[in-house]
């Protein structure tokens, strides 16, 4: 038999039994589709993942105090900041942030417990949070403690509705400060509220809400901007070589942390890797699941046929002609159903990104890890029953009702 | 005639089960048949003339014992080789027809062209050929008839132009009128004469000694051996038949 008349008896076996050979198929169909919906479900949440980490601005570099460094007398203070902003080489901007307590946030229209950041005249460039209204303070501001606030989109409205909120009166605390800016809209990015944020120079934080008497000039975050992606390698090196030196310890166990996005980015892939390996394992057992349904109906299959495979061997069918049938049978029903279970997966995903608030981005190659994961399974639960029908005896098989 | 038979076997056994259970269906079978005869197999039933049919069709193989087809020794072939055997060189023809039941007569009679591993003919071929075998049994009109929507006269007329269609030096057939009503068993045996007057070598079993009758030669076989052997009709066979009451 040649290659086509194989293809012909195997697709006249399965249409034989329309019905059957669709249940059939349809284990593969839904193992199939879950793998590309789930990979897409997967590659959506990276996406924003990275998307969000990289609004937290360009060519980031963010410096913060490693907890628990045994005999770490001294953390990371505002004086650093100023240090990498002179001496580093490669960097555009630097940016210090440092909360103020809880305390309570009051306008003539409203009052909340919040926290108040304080940070530096940098903060809107380097953190791409740009200023919607008004302006950001400046570093004279700074200098001068002056008792200035920039709200966030979300906060401005919460504490002044209608109201232009420019050149009004909050209290933060006991101290009143006169808001000078509100920030363009953002959103959450990696978990923070930042439209619910207040700004204040960090030099009033650390006048005026210090969290404790030693903290001093003590900050959370320093973040600095490099000028572009080719000078952050040696900015890193730069900040990392003059932090262990102003703070007295050994490069290979500072007390402080530098990361770039991409750490970030890393951290949360690893977050979600244990996610997407489950979804990988539950569209990978359903693939196998799919299979074991091929293997059943075809052994099932096998013994209803035997009579036919009897006659096809009397008239000179050889063990092999009757194996390449039922194989090929078997890897005509994962293929077919291989292939509508992509169309069902790339379907589904669609729909899934389209209805829910769910992402989904549809991974090319997942379609053909699918099809071809069809394809190997047709093929191993495939041989078994075909190996069987092969090996049956031409006078038994004659003999079976 | 010193010419090659066709069939030459010699102490053919077939024994069934192991042990005390074993059951000797063939017990020494030696039989010498040679081209364009036409032979009757008779005997009672149980005696083994299926198990015979079925060595000499190489559907089965002997427990011992050899067996030359067309002067070839078939008895050690493999599977393979025995499926070629069986596609080029025989044409069986069962009591119960054998046919795939969802296909038509067409594609059934196509079928050994299928399996030709020497052929590659191509499918227009194939049907024309197939075409050709259907109106030789007189079947022209029922070519795409399914074998369910058919008498099992035509059934039967259906499985011969099966077995014809690779032209076999040997056509076997297990009691071919078995399932048949008188006049359409007739009309197989009009059939089969015919192939024999075209040369066909048959070997046929049946129980009807007026049906042996029509052949020129019949062997007896009685308890897996050959009880007899004769040219003169189905009166050498010994055995009381309901049939002969009838003649
Ligand atoms: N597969 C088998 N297993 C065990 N014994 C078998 C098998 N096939 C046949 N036999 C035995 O072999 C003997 C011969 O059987 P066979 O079918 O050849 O008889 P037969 O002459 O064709 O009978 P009938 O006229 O009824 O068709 C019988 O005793 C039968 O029981
Ligand atoms: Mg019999």
């Amino acid at each position: 038999m040649n290659f086509s008349e194989i293809l012909n008896v195997a697709w006249e076996g399965i249409t034989a039994n329309k019905v059957r050979s669709l249940l059939t198929m349809l284990g593969i169909i839904i193992g199939v589709a879950a793998v590309i919906i789930m990979i897409a479900i997967s590659a959506g949440t990276e996406a924003t993942i990275a998307e969000q980490i990289n609004s937290l601005g360009a060519n980031l570099i963010i410096v913060t105090p490693k907890r628990g460094t045994p005999g770490a007398s001294r953390t990371l203070l505002f004086s650093d900041a100023e240090a990498i902003a002179e001496e580093v080489h490669g960097i555009t901007g630097v940016a210090a942030e440092q909360n103020t307590t809880t305390l309570i946030v009051k306008s003539s229209e409203a009052a909340f417990e919040t926290t108040a950041t304080g940070t530096t005249a940098d903060f809107p460039d380097v953190r791409d949070v740009p200023v919607g209204d008004g302006r950001f303070f400046t570093q004279q501001e700074l200098d001068r403690t002056a008792k200035v606030a920039v709200l966030g989109y979300g906060i401005a409205i919460d504490l002044f509705g209608e109201q232009d909120p420019i050149g009004q009166t909050v209290t933060i605390g006991t101290t009143k400060f006169t808001v000078i800016g509100v920030m363009a809209e953002k959103g959450l990015v990696a978990d923070v509220d930042y439209d619910g944020r207040i700004y204040i120079p960090i030099t009033v934080v650390f006048q005026k809400f210090a969290p404790s008497q030693m903290a001093g000039d003590r900050v959370r975050t320093i973040y600095a901007q490099a000028e572009s992606q080719e000078t952050m390698d040696s900015a890193i090196l730069q900040i990392e070589s003059l932090l262990a030196r102003r703070h007295d310890v050994e490069l290979d166990s500072p007390d402080f942390t530098v990361q770039t996005q991409q750490d970030i980015i890393s951290t949360q892939e690893a977050t979600t890797a244990a996610f997407r390996s489950l979804l990988a394992w539950v569209a990978g057992v359903s693939l196998i699941v799919g299979g074991i349904g091929i293997m059943n109906i075809m052994l099932v299959s096998v013994t209803e046929r035997t009579r036919e495979i009897g006659i096809r061997q009397s008239v000179g069918a050889t063990p092999n002609d009757i194996r390449w049938q039922f194989l090929t049978e078997a890897l005509m029903l994962s293929l077919v159903g291989g292939l509508i279970g992509v169309v069902a997966g790339v379907g589904g995903s669609w729909i899934f990104g389209a209805s829910g608030d769910m992402r989904t981005v549809i991974v090319p190659t997942s379609i053909l890890l699918a099809f071809g994961s069809a394809a190997i399974v047709g093929v191993f639960f495939g041989y078994f029953p075909a190996n069987k029908a092969a090996q049956l005896d031409p006078i038994e098989a004659l003999r079976h009702e | 005639m010193n010419q090659q038979p066709i069939i030459q076997t010699a102490d053919l056994r077939k024994i069934y089960g192991m042990g005390d259970i074993a059951v000797a269906a063939l017990d020494g079978v030696s039989v010498r048949i040679d081209p364009g005869e036409f032979v009757s197999i008779m005997g009672p039933s149980g005696s083994g003339k299926s198990t015979l049919m079925n060595i000499l069709g190489c559907l089965d193989r002997p427990t011992e014992g050899k067996y030359i087809l067309a002067g070839e020794d078939v008895s050690d072939l493999n599977k393979e080789q025995l499926a070629a055997i069986r596609n080029r060189q025989l044409g069986f023809i069962f009591q119960s027809y054998n046919l795939l039941s969802r296909t038509t007569a067409l594609k059934n009679v196509m079928l050994p062209l299928l399996y030709d591993q020497n052929n590659h003919r191509s499918n227009e071929e194939r049907e024309e050929m197939a075409l050709a075998a259907l109106t030789a049994v007189g079947l022209a009109d029922r070519v795409n008839h399914q074998p369910n929507e058919m008498s099992g006269g035509q059934k039967q007329r259906v499985a011969i132009a099966r077995a014809l269609i690779n032209n076999p030096s040997l056509i076997l057939a297990d009691e071919p009128t078995g399932n048949l009503d008188t006049k359409s068993g007739y009309e197989i045996m009009d059939l089969m004469h015919e192939l024999h007057d075209r040369g066909h070598t048959i070997v046929m079993v049946t129980h009807e000694p007026d049906i042996a009758e029509h052949t020129e030669r019949v062997i007896c076989v009685r308890d897996g051996k050959v009880e007899s052997d004769g040219r003169d009709g189905a009166n050498h066979c010994a055995q009381p038949s309901p049939a002969e009451g009838r003649r």
